[in-house]
């Protein structure tokens, strides 16, 4: 038995301590988890998603109060239920609309953030691989989520994602009703997907969320320079009291302050959006009940889905649906292509800039072509795209192993 | 400072995004349409100076309106009821009373004397092909044909209520072929509350009936509008009501004829059922704004206190 | 801990003003939980009561609750339960047996009312003359329009039986 002390109070904290370690607790992953000092607002994404996953939460819990997972009440428990009878109904319904688009605008900023500053480097692998499994899940979340309202968009969607599974040549088309759990989208499908979307993906995604933060806390946050800092005695530094001299800040409250800071900024857009400006994330095709026997004019993804659709799209059936895999799975080996032992912003790195920045450049165009329709110019400008790509992989190779080290 | 750069780099790239995949692909997927103003440009000007009271005679003798209009409030009944009606003509003629008030005189001049035209859907009723709109035309009392529809117009416009509800202006415009579920509004009205399962349904089945005939008739069944105002943009909606085929070509959808006024009572209607937290949204929006602006001001002013001993 | 002397002001003022925008969140939180209005507006039952037989019972609804209503025939007394309209006189109670919740059967031939789950029995004014019931069978709250009657709201009959400390 542990030593416990008669004399301290009940839930003060020497006796917390003794039962649960929060002082120890309180200092790794609080006011002794030590942040480099050197950084910008960008880091503040991983709180600005959590705010965000919060938001998508607590919204979402309202939400499950009233809808209902059937193809005949779906529909109307979404626009007429929540959004005209319930006290607010309308409020938590745009605050998950546009939560679930704002999270992705998050995300691609934290991952470019990662690989401009190569954070995914020199033990910080699982970080990005973490981070990465995450992404998968969260698209995963949003596409089962689209599903739920049942409108013509809901309906086509999972329609032509579903019939990707046939696998081209393949012609898996019972793999495809399986998964649909009919011959076409229904019932089954609806609540299947409700199933994962509001108990199996959350549960994962929060899994996946305890394990990136756990990878983070020993090889810890980098920072601008990419210097490989000693935070032992950065550490020993700032508890000195020596702060100005030190490399690092305290998690809590030093780091948080600012990331607080960011988070309110971003809440005034996210605000803004959620009351004045939403269309983008609840589009208006989507306003029309589902119906298998007409499909709409123009079938879309999501904003965040359009530059791995797009890539999809310039090929014939089968090497499109290899492409469309190849795009998937490939930023998952970043940390392993990349040969170069540089940590450092892309900026020092020589070509590395350029191919970030290409890659950059190469995933905003595929993300407009995928909303264009497939006509004229468009068509070539996206086999252009689409094939540049792919190439990013084999590039990154090359450039890496040529680059200098510094 | 570097940091802002950082931004303006990250904002610029959102922004382009966006601006690719809303403004520029939507314009992209839907060529605009230039809206007519409900001037009704195509349509000739009323010349005569129209006399209500021949115009009351001419509606209920010579033109031969009621012998398919009701004038509620004028007295004059439906000469039968819906589904029979539908059963007759496909759907089932509207209510004089308020079309004074809601109608561009123009459109009705040109209504009375070519009904395919006027409502252009010359391309399903095409007297060559043999098939007839169901509206019988007016040939004229014998008289000046442009005078005695004149008088019409103008008797129409005086038997009209001076105010008009949004919903009014819906039943009236839409409602015989359009429902509106999130308003317990279908094709023959709004649906009364039944005590007993029976009456409800065999209400529903007078429906069905009325949605069958009606479906024979356009071809398919015109769809329920509850959340059309959040389905389609106001440029659409508008550009669609002045004149369906603008926007789909070829549609069984009749040009309605609404005057301007007219159709903003109908896009508040619309906007009432399919967007009723609208008024609340818009009071809302300000304070938690506010409320951010000043959380901001306070976080930053927390942060440069817990950063101030660090540079 | 305490390494600077000085309190956190900022951190307190940003606390307390966060925790005024939770006050806010938690109320529209609270306003989604509340009965919808078509749940609100469906609590109120109007029933014809001209059509009544007497000594018939009618079995009707009201927000989930089983509803007796008894038109009284001339040898059932009279009692200032009784909703009377014009010189008929009309058992109108919340068909729940005061004692556990079950729903009493009636007995025309007998007039009274049994419940079957524990015995006890209400006569036709709904006093509890037999068995465990505690009270008398609940009367509605209720409002007269000519020969109709609505229930849900509180008429002036309705306060006035209140008044006499007949609503428990």
């Amino acid at each position: 038995m542990a030593h416990f002390d008669e004399n301290a109070r009940p839930f003060s904290e020497k006796w917390l301590d003794e039962r649960l370690g929060v002082v120890t607790l309180k200092k790794v992953l609080s006011t002794e988890y030590w942040i480099p000092k050197d950084i910008n607002f960008l880091w503040a994404m991983g709180m600005v998603l959590a705010a965000t996953f919060g938001l998508l939460l607590i919204s979402g819990i309202f939400l499950l109060m009233y809808y209902k997972p059937d193809t005949a009440m779906a529909f109307d428990s979404v626009n007429y239920t929540i959004m005209t009878e319930v006290g607010y109904g309308w409020l938590w319904r745009h605050i998950h609309g546009v939560g679930a688009s704002l999270v992705f605008l998050i995300i691609y900023i934290h991952m470019f953030t990662g690989i401009y500053y190569g954070s995914y480097k020199k033990g910080r692998e699982m970080i990005w691989i973490s981070g990465m499994l995450l992404f998968v899940t969260f698209s995963a979340e949003a596409f089962s989520g689209y599903m739920l309202p049942w409108g013509q968009m809901s309906y086509w969607a999972g329609m032509v994602i579903t019939n990707l599974f046939s696998g081209g040549s393949l012609e898996a088309y019972g793999l495809v009703e399986w998964i649909r759990g009919d011959y076409v989208p229904g019932d089954a499908f609806l609540t299947r997907f409700f199933m994962l979307h509001v108990l199996l993906l959350p549960l994962v995604i929060i899994g996946l969320i305890v394990l990136h933060f756990g990878t983070l806390r020993l090889p810890h946050v980098n920072n601008q320079k990419g210097e490989e800092i000693d935070f032992k005695e950065a550490a020993e530094l700032y508890k000195a009291g020596r702060k100005k001299e030190s490399k690092v800040i305290p998690f809590n409250p030093v780091f948080l302050s600012k990331d607080i800071f960011v988070v309110g900024v971003y809440f005034i857009l996210f605000f803004y959006l959620v009351f004045y400006h939403f269309d983008f994330a609840m589009d208006p095709v989507n306003f029309d009940p589902a119906d298998g026997l007409k499909t709409p004019p123009h079938i879309y993804p999501e904003w965040y889905f359009l530059w791995s659709y797009e890539i999809l799209r310039p090929f014939n059936k089968d090497i499109g649906l290899i492409a469309f895999g190849i795009a998937q799975v490939a930023l998952f080996f970043l940390p392993f292509v990349d040969r170069s032992p540089n940590v450092a912003p892309a900026h020092k790195r020589g070509l590395f800039n350029l191919w970030f920045w290409v890659l950059l450049i190469d995933m905003v165009v595929l993300t407009i072509l995928g909303k264009l329709p497939p006509e004229g110019i468009y068509n070539d400008l996206g086999l252009v795209a689409a094939i540049v790509f792919l190439l990013l992989g084999p590039a990154l190779f090359v450039v890496t192993k040529m680059e200098k080290k510094i | 400072m570097k940091e802002l750069k950082v931004l303006a780099v990250v904002v610029f790239f959102s922004l382009l995004v966006y601006w690719g995949v809303e403004p520029f692909a939507h314009g992209q997927m839907h060529k605009h349409v230039e809206s007519d103003n409900f001037a009704y440009s195509d349509l000739p000007k009323i010349t005569k100076e129209g006399d209500a009271a021949n115009g009351g005679d001419l509606v209920m003798g010579a033109g031969a309106c009621i012998g398919c209009h009701s004038i509620n409030s004028q007295g004059i009944p439906a000469p039968m009821d819906a589904v029979t009606a539908a059963a007759t003509y496909g759907v089932n003629p509207p209510d004089l009373s308020n079309i004074g008030a809601l109608y561009n005189e123009k459109f009705l001049a040109a209504l009375f004397k070519n009904p395919a035209h006027a409502l252009n859907v010359e391309h399903k009723f095409d007297p060559a092909s043999g098939k007839m709109h169901p509206m019988v035309p007016f040939y004229g009392a014998g008289g000046d044909i442009d005078q005695e529809v004149a008088d019409m117009v103008a008797y129409f416009k005086s038997i009209a209520p001076k105010e008009l509800s949004a919903k009014e202006a819906f039943d009236d415009a839409c409602g015989r072929c359009h429902a509106m579920r999130y308003d317990h509004y279908t094709q023959l009205g709004d649906t009364p509350e039944f005590k007993y399962e029976k009456d409800a349904l065999a209400h529903q089945i007078k429906l069905l009936e009325y949605q069958e005939h009606l479906k024979a008739y356009m071809g398919k069944l015109p769809p329920d509008l509850s959340t059309i105002i959040r389905a389609r943009s106001a440029d659409f909606l508008e550009t669609f009501i002045e004149n369906p085929q603008t926007q789909l070509p070829g549609t069984s959808m009749p040009r309605v004829g609404l005057s301007k006024e007219g159709y903003e009572k109908v896009e508040a209607y619309l906007t009432k059922i399919g967007d009723p937290s609208k008024p609340q949204r818009e009071a809302l929006g300000p304070w938690v704004l506010g409320f951010f602006v000043i959380f901001s001001i306070l976080a930053f002013l927390w942060k440069k206190y817990q950063w101030r001993d660090l540079h | 801990m305490k390494e600077q002397g000085r309190r956190d002001f900022m951190g307190m003022a940003l606390g307390g003003f966060t925790a005024l925008g939770g006050l806010g969140a938690l109320y529209a939180m609270k306003r989604s939980w509340d009965p919808l209005p078509s749940v609100k507006a469906a609590g109120f039952t109007t029933i014809d009561l001209s059509a009544a037989q007497e000594n018939v019972l009618n079995i009707e609804s009201w927000r989930g609750k089983p509803i007796f209503v008894l038109k009284k025939s001339a040898d059932m007394k009279a009692d200032e339960r009784d909703v009377v309209i014009g010189s008929d006189r009309f058992h109108v109670t919340i068909g729940l047996c005061t004692h556990l919740g079950c729903i009493p059967a009636y007995l025309p031939d007998e007039k009274i009312f049994r419940c079957a789950c524990h015995g006890g029995e209400f006569d036709t004014s709904g006093h509890q003359i037999f068995g465990p019931p505690p009270s008398p069978l609940e009367i509605p709250p209720f409002r007269l329009e000519g020969t109709t009657i609505v229930l849900g709201e509180e008429g002036p009959e309705f306060k006035k039986m209140k008044d006499s400390g007949l609503i428990a």
